[in-house]
């Protein structure tokens, strides 16, 4: 048992292979409870909630390896839904067509801003993200007080985010799924995947190797602010109606996701596998939470102190001495 | 004499810049008000202002020693909802009431400092998690808003003293002479800004770094609580409501920053900080008091946000040697 | 006068004078690191009034014997004897208390506190219970006193003061803890000439004083200066202990390294040493060429010019320019005038990224390869491929092949002891992680190589295999510039000399002129006899 741990350990892989068990502790628990719960409609019910988490969390790692955070994640959720349901109001059935990518465009422009202002300005991400939050607020608040716009999803939005297709498989898992792959893909086998691991590690490094730090993280902030949108999008897909503080429920467990899938909150170190399963243990933590009827007190408890305690086991940094 | 003064203001400058933006705001806002300098003025605004101000100096401990607390906003909101049901009754009722919140706010610091000290976890996370149960402590106090506060009380601290000065601003002062200064001036107090400034130095040096830590924490959570036990006698009733808590986390580290302290820590003050959160509470008042259309103000708010923690990138355009842009 | 007893004697010192106590021993102490023996059964015994130097390779343990004594680390086994007392350090603060102080390579200061702050972090005079700023700033002043630097301004935040002024706040803050031992490592590598002199005078009167010293150092000839007796570590184990003088040089690295080394220096390529009209490749436009290069107040006027298989070495004092000369090849200053020029065309880069592209093809290795030059956490692998990912990709995908492939050739050119490439770099010794630098760079095949003192702190054995690299690269016609504060290696290596003094260079040296002597006297700007 002990060289499994240790091999584990060297190779990184550690805090993902405990979330994982986590997770099926989870799951057993949560069958104790109710046997629905290791049904496959419910599993998949699942994932499919899991996937709107499982993409704010795909552009949070990304700002979270290069040793920043995203704090803008709420309004940039709100902004990708809003837009997204009021273009199609403003142009029609053209706007129908282009709501989804209008969306997250506009959620990828303010991705540029924070990416300004962080790689270019440097202004600490955590403080800029928060400012680029309150303009989004601000501008939300304006548009939707001061001109009314559709907010009702569009047809395709409402399938993508609800419906079914391949092999019985939620629409919005598939599109988890594509965006995950790509997030593999540019973290492990890309050059900018490096730069990113680079960046997060030591930028001074990085620049003196003659990597462009400042590009590299503005892309990754536009991602982020990207995946942010597209949450929104498939939000209000779900919901079939786009409305304020859409956001607010997921910047917490999407950085709470990052971590306990064994990304460095400082940077430089991390899977996409792990955030995955960080995504699935906290969807199903909540779920169980719910199913449970535990009031809404005991949930934020219950919530609060199972994340410190698994990082307590394997989220531990070094001691001093070492 | 003369040199001791000019390492003083090069140190503090940041701060001495939050105390000269405060005061140009203020003045606009005293300008444009119907009412102008007078006591009810005065005292609204601080009975506001001074409940973020206590908050930031919370958060600027931690900040010191390069953390950060993301639960202040919620140890504020506890202290709150216990307030509503201790500091109610007779005097002394009243009173063992805010020393129990007071402790109960301390004792939150404290798990947090454990938790980042022992438990070797980054306080971002820590206090992330912390936070939420917290607020889950909050909500059991308070399920729905509710309870009330000693109402002598209540009425003399947001009330004025002494011939038309606010109450809230004696207790400020109060607070930053009983918890800042001789902090600062301590030894931990030192010890918190050796960490922040060079963790590994410090600790080759001798500092007792964890004593430090857990320390700064739970004054954090001291002062969070303070803030909060203040909200209820502004509120007069206790609320379990995550969006003030989330609101007052976060503009805790904006006013932190305006205040003039990095958030990378080593430096700064808490004094700062305060006056950075005058400045984010005045700027709102002040929209308010040009007329500006309520539909605008959220936006204008966090544009001025965007551009106050902005400002210190017009130093870039000084630095001919780039490495210095990195760490 | 003979040493005492030979190496690997039972006794646990061996002076001259067996009565002498030591004042402090470590017996038999072992310290691993995960799978690496830092100290194995190593003993060590110094004595009052006396200065006793370390020697050794870099991972002979000294490093690790040091923090041992200074409580910054534990021993898995041993005891450690002060004063005939067996004691325990659980935390740096222990030692300090029991009258150890130590001076460590890396600064033990803190950038945003003043002097007095730092010189006074822990025991600070108080009152009331609050820190006493006044009785601290006159502690502070004495301390600086002491040390030989009252110029430093007690108030003056650390951070502001320059790379050997804050050595010297460094050992005023040891002096202040009243110390009966003080441990120096590496402590003048950062000092300026005349700083050093200072240092070397106020230790000979603290050991007159009756203080124990310690001294680790890898340059020879402050050794030969400065100690009274010399221990040797190799691998971990105590190899000797004999009285200053009583070993050749020779004798002495032969137990460091436990192998002979024939020669400093592989040969020079005779060519060199004649004047550029001279050779056939006059017609081609020298590989670098510098014209009246400035930037703000640091660099005025310099001008240089290269040829391609050249090795021109950069001296002079500390702090002269050298580094930011480097670093306005690289593209990293901004406001440079003046024009460079790389085989006949004008570059001006704005960034590495862009000095390093094919065009200019500069190279730089930083002098701090732990915070400039790699990333620790990261696979050996990975940090090698770093500056070339360009060309190992095909439309921004690694190509894994090619990049394994280039890895492992490199590796191969530079001989570097890593068993797994996929191991953290941070896991490889000093040496082999100075190697992984420079390879990192070769994988781009530059044109110009720029090397910033990039044998500081490496051992003995290494430096030989760098030399010798150096020597390669220029047969192959890479342009190399080498920065170095060691007189040694220039003359050794270098083809011609550039003497650095505040930002200009004074003098060219090569061939005859190329002496000890006349780097010394160049470096101060001091007329030098024909």
């Amino acid at each position: 048992m002990n060289g499994v741990v240790l091999r584990l350990k060297r190779s990184g892989q550690l805090p993902v292979a405990a979330a994982a068990l986590c997770t099926l502790a989870l799951l057993l628990v949560g069958s104790l409870y109710s046997s629905n719960f290791l049904s496959a409609d419910y599993l998949l019910l699942q994932l499919q909630i899991a996937s709107f988490l499982g993409i704010v969390a795909t552009g949070a790692m990304l700002v979270i390896l290069l040793g920043g955070i995203d704090l803008s994640v709420p309004w940039l959720v709100t902004v990708g839904g809003v837009m997204s349901a009021a273009s199609a109001g403003w142009w029609g059935d053209a706007g129908a067509t282009f709501a989804i990518p209008f969306g997250i465009a506009c959620g990828a422009l303010f991705g540029v801003v924070n990416g300004i202002g962080v790689a270019y300005l440097r202004v600490p991400s955590m403080i800029f993200t928060l400012g680029i939050n309150a303009v989004a607020q601000g501008l939300i608040v304006v548009q939707t007080g001061g001109f009314a716009p559709q907010d009702r999803a569009t047809p395709t939005m409402h399938l993508i985010a609800t419906g079914r297709s391949l092999l019985g498989l939620p629409n919005a898992l598939l599109v988890w799924i594509v965006v995950g792959a790509a997030a593999m893909f540019l973290l492990h086998r890309t050059a900018l995947g490096r730069s990113i691991y680079a960046v997060g590690n030591r930028e001074r490094a990085a620049y003196l190797s003659g990597i462009d730090t400042r590009r590299v993280t503005l892309l990754c902030f536009v991602i982020a602010g990207a995946c942010s949108a597209a949450a929104g999008v498939l939000l209000t897909g779900y919901s079939t109606k786009a409305y304020q503080a859409m956001g607010d429920a997921y910047l917490l467990p999407a950085i709470a996701a990052v971590v306990l899938g064994g990304t460095h909150i400082l940077g430089g170190r991390g899977s996409y596998l792990g955030t995955v399963v960080g995504v699935i243990l906290i969807t199903l933590l909540q779920s169980i939470l719910s199913v449970m009827q535990i009031p809404e007190m005991g949930r934020q408890v219950i919530y609060g102190v199972v994340i410190i305690v698994m990082l307590l086991v394997y989220g531990r940094g070094r001691r001093m001495s070492e | 004499m003369n040199e001791r003064l000019r390492y003083h203001l090069r140190a503090h400058r940041g701060a001495y810049g939050a105390v000269i933006m405060f005061i140009v705001i203020f003045a606009l806002y005293i300008a444009k008000h119907t009412m102008g300098w007078t006591v009810p003025v005065l005292t609204t605004a601080t009975n506001k202002g001074v409940l973020l101000a206590i908050v930031a100096m919370a958060q600027t401990l931690p900040v010191l020693t390069s953390g950060i607390d993301l639960s202040v906003g919620m140890v504020f909101v506890l202290a709150n909802c216990l307030a509503s049901h201790l500091v109610v009754g007779t005097p002394l009722q009243a009173t063992l009431g805010v020393v129990v919140v007071l402790a109960v706010g301390a004792l939150c610091g404290l798990v947090n400092g454990l938790i980042i000290v022992v438990g070797r976890l980054q306080p971002i996370i820590t206090t992330l998690a912390t936070g939420t149960v917290y607020f889950g402590l909050a909500l059991g106090l308070r399920p729905v808003p509710g309870g009330d506060v000693q109402s002598d009380l209540a009425d003399a601290l947001t009330g004025a003293q002494l011939g038309g000065v606010p109450s809230m601003l004696l207790v400020l002062v109060a607070v930053v002479l009983a918890v800042w200064v001789p902090y600062r001036r301590s030894t931990i107090g030192r010890a918190a800004l050796a960490i922040g400034s060079a963790e590994a130095a410090a600790y080759m040096s001798g500092v007792p770094i964890g004593r430090a830590k857990i320390v700064t924490y739970t004054l954090a959570g001291l002062l969070a609580a303070i803030g909060g036990l203040l909200l209820t006698f502004v509120t007069y009733s206790g609320e379990a409501s995550s969006a003030i808590g989330g609101t007052y986390t976060l503009n805790s580290i904006a006013a932190v920053v305006i205040g003039g302290t990095s958030l990378a820590g080593g430096a700064g003050s808490a004094i700062g900080s305060v006056f950075g959160a005058l400045v984010l509470r005045t700027i709102g008042d002040l929209l308010f008091v040009f007329d500006l259309e309520p539909l605008w103000q959220p936006l204008f708010q966090g544009v001025i946000l965007l551009v106050a923690v902005s400002l210190g990138a017009l130093q870039l355009l000084k630095v001919s040697n780039r490495l210095e842009l990195f760490k | 006068m003979l040493a005492a007893a030979a190496p690997n004697a039972a006794a646990a010192c061996s002076f001259c004078d067996p009565s002498v106590q030591p004042i402090l021993e470590l017996i038999d102490v072992s310290k691993r690191y995960g799978g690496v023996r830092a100290l194995e059964h190593a003993r060590f015994a110094c004595a009052s009034g006396r200065i006793h130097a370390l020697l050794g390779e870099n991972g002979a343990g000294k490093s690790t014997l040091i923090k041992i004594m200074a409580g910054v680390v534990q021993p898995d086994e041993g005891r450690i004897v002060l004063q005939g007392q067996e004691r325990r350090f659980l935390h740096p603060q222990d030692a300090v208390n029991a009258g150890i102080a130590c001076i460590f390579q890396e600064l033990s200061l803190m950038p945003d506190l003043s002097v007095a702050d730092n010189i006074c972090i822990t025991n600070p005079p108080r009152r009331f219970g609050l820190i006493d700023q006044r009785a601290q700033r006159r502690i502070a002043e004495a301390a600086l006193a002491r040390a030989g630097a009252e110029g430093i301004h007690p108030l003056a935040p650390v951070g502001s003061l320059s790379l050997s002024r804050r050595q010297m706040v460094e050992i005023a803050k040891a002096l202040a803890r009243e110390p009966k031992i003080l441990i120096l490592d590496e402590a003048t590598s950062a000092l300026t000439a005349a700083d050093v002199q200072r240092v070397f005078a106020l230790l000979k009167r603290l050991r007159n004083e009756g203080l124990a010293i310690v001294y680790i150092s890898h340059r020879m000839h402050e050794i030969a200066e400065l100690a009274d007796d010399c221990s040797v570590f190799r691998n971990g184990q105590h190899v000797a202990t004999f009285e200053a003088g009583t070993r050749s040089d020779a004798e002495t690295v032969q137990m460091m390294i436990g192998r002979e080394i024939s020669h400093a220096f592989p040969p020079k390529t005779p060519a060199m040493d004649q004047a550029p009209a001279a050779t056939s490749a006059a017609a081609a436009p020298p590989r670098l060429e510098v014209r009246a290069l400035s930037w703000n107040d640091r660099l005025h006027d310099i001008s240089l010019s290269a040829r391609e298989g050249e090795v021109v070495g950069i001296g002079g004092l500390d702090g002269q320019g050298q580094r930011e000369f480097f670093f306005a090849l690289f593209g990293v200053l901004r406001g440079v005038s003046g024009e460079i020029r790389v085989d006949g065309q004008a570059v001006k880069p704005a960034s590495p990224r862009a000095a390093k592209r094919a065009g200019s093809g500069i190279a730089l290795v930083p002098e701090d390869r732990k915070t400039d030059g790699l990333m620790l956490p990261m696979a050996v692998r990975e940090n090698l491929s770093l500056a070339a990912l360009d060309a190992l990709c095909r439309g921004g995908v690694i190509d894994r092949a090619r990049e394994s492939q280039a890895a492992d050739r490199v590796v191969k050119q530079l001989s570097i002891k890593a068993p797994d490439l996929d191991d953290a770099v941070g896991t490889l010794s000093g040496g082999n992680q100075q190697k992984v630098v420079i390879a990192k760079w070769l994988l781009n095949a530059p044109r110009i190589i720029l090397l910033s003192d990039p044998t500081r702190g490496i051992d003995v054995g290494t430096k030989q295999e760098m030399y010798a690299l150096l020597r390669q690269l220029a047969a192959a016609g890479t342009t190399v510039l080498l920065y170095s504060t060691d007189y040694a290696e220039l003359i050794g290596c270098c083809d011609r000399v550039a003497v650095f003094f505040d930002g200009r260079i004074v003098r060219w040296l090569q061939g005859d002129q190329l002496t000890e002597h006349a780097l010394v006297s160049s470096a101060l700007n001091i007329e030098v006899a024909a």
